[in-house]
């Protein structure tokens, strides 16, 4: 009938995301705090260089409260650790991973609790 | 330190008026707005004659002057100069020397005209040859231009001098709040040109404050209504053209306005019909038990102040009910006067979502 559709926006509202997760996800993986968003891990990632799986935009995802995008990427991940060793900050990544999917994706934790 | 130096700021603040002319004007209408809201224009000419006691011509030679299609890409630099030299030529053949414009684009475009000149004089020559070539005209350059909003802004005491009705909801006795909209071209291509610079614009704010109202300082407050030529021309772009809108709307309902006031044809249009279109796409309305806010024009508010007959100032012509606006104010009104149609023709139906 219009001929056109409203244009969703692409602002994002801080104050209508719900941040919980991802404060839940700092609380069990601290060490994504000192990200400096270099993309080492990006770089260095086996999925990444077979599929448009891009680590660091998770950061930026979970950092906005963007969970829908964060959740499409998560299984991507063939967890083979490589982002973890060429972190030049230290970040857990693997472990972020994990932590992430039990948080956003509600997976059963793969090793017990300390 | 010098920012608190009160001199100091007062001679910063001074690089944000301008020189707005006290008197004779040569008037150029809008394209559009005689469309829209035909009767802004006729008000405007009328507070200006009767009330302020100003000379003002009015030309019927007057056209458009081609900003839209400018703005489009549909229309090249030289054929929009010399549109507008011919403007320029009639003002100087009638003897006025004052350009009062009534529409923001063509504001922003004879501006961009006049600063292109100045940068670039062979420019000015060439498009006095051409002009001369299409029709044995020659002009003189305006001594001064001005939006008509800077001329009511100008005179905005004078008008509440002769206030009947103030800005004050007349139950509470409170100010109305107000959404003041400023047309992107007015300040923001050339910002020392509007009353206010780009940062600032004080043009409509100034006459709110003057005549009673508040002003509603909201977060999206500077974005553009949408409009954007292009983005509302072609159909598949008015998606964003409406996006933009909304966005404002969202930003200044929690603050609850009275009303919006725009200074630009294409923005008292939009942010008015897109109301409604907003209505009935996703059946959201911004105004209180499913009415929109209210969308005047600068001249329509000066009316109202000035105690004009609402139907005589054309806001039967919006799409958005003013009558809220009206009861708030305590301005007496006939609701069986808002439309008098002289044939026996059937008004269209109303909306089903937004109130009417």
């Amino acid at each position: 009938m219009w001929g056109f559709n409203i244009t969703k926006t692409r602002a994002i509202d801080f104050d209508k995301n719900n941040r919980e997760p991802m404060m839940e996800i700092l609380r069990l993986e601290p060490s994504i705090r000192v990200c400096i968003a270099c993309g080492a891990c990006t770089a260095t990632c086996t999925s990444g260089n077979l599929t448009p799986f891009n680590i660091r935009q998770l950061n930026v995802f979970m950092q906005r409260g963007e969970y829908q995008e964060l959740k499409k990427e998560m299984h991507k991940c063939m967890l083979c650790g490589k982002c973890t060793l060429v972190c030049p900050r230290g970040v857990n990544l693997r472990h972020l991973i994990l932590k992430t999917r039990e948080v956003l994706l509600n997976e059963e934790p793969l090793f017990a609790q300390n | 330190m010098n920012s608190q130096n009160p001199l100091h700021t007062e001679s910063r603040w001074r690089k944000y008026q301008k020189e707005i002319a006290d008197d004779h004007y040569y008037y150029a209408r809008s394209c559009i707005r005689q469309n829209f809201f035909p009767g802004s224009e006729r008000a405007f000419l009328k507070i200006m004659r009767e009330e302020l006691n100003k000379d003002i011509f009015d030309d019927p030679r007057h056209t458009t002057c081609t900003g839209i299609a400018y703005h489009s890409d549909i229309v090249p630099q030289e054929t929009t100069s010399t549109v507008i030299a011919r403007h320029f030529a009639l003002m100087t053949e009638m003897g006025y020397q004052n350009l009062a414009i009534s529409c923001v684009t063509s504001f922003g475009l004879y501006t961009e005209l006049l600063e292109t000149w100045k940068h670039f004089p062979e420019e000015e020559t060439k498009i006095h040859e051409m002009l001369w070539k299409a029709t044995k005209r020659e002009f003189v350059k305006p001594k001064n231009l001005a939006h008509s909003s800077d001329i009511f802004f100008h005179n905005r005491e004078q008008i509440a001098a002769k206030s009947q009705f103030n800005l004050i909801n007349q139950k509470t006795g409170e100010s109305l709040k107000v959404v003041e909209h400023i047309g992107c071209h007015y300040a923001k291509i050339f910002p020392e040109k509007g009353v206010g610079g780009a940062e600032f614009p004080y043009v409509l704010a100034g006459m709110v404050e003057s005549w009673g109202g508040n002003v509603v300082d909201y977060p999206e407050r500077r974005h553009c209504c949408g409009f954007g030529f292009r983005n509302y021309l072609v159909m598949a772009n008015r998606g964003y053209s409406v996006a933009n809108s909304k966005k404002k709307f969202e930003s200044m309902k929690p603050y609850e306005p009275d009303f919006i006031v725009a200074n630009c044809p294409g923005c008292s249009m939009f942010m008015d019909r897109w109301q409604y279109t907003i209505a009935e796409m996703e059946g959201t309305t911004y105004g209180k038990n499913g009415y929109g806010i209210p969308v005047l024009t600068y001249e329509e508010m000066a009316g109202l102040v000035l105690g004009y007959n609402p139907w005589d100032l054309g806001l039967q012509m919006h799409q958005v009910s003013v009558e809220p606006l009206l009861d708030k104010m305590g301005i007496p009104y006939n609701p069986d006067e808002k439309y008098k149609v002289k044939r026996n023709v059937a008004l269209p139906l109303k909306p089903e979502i937004l109130m009417v």
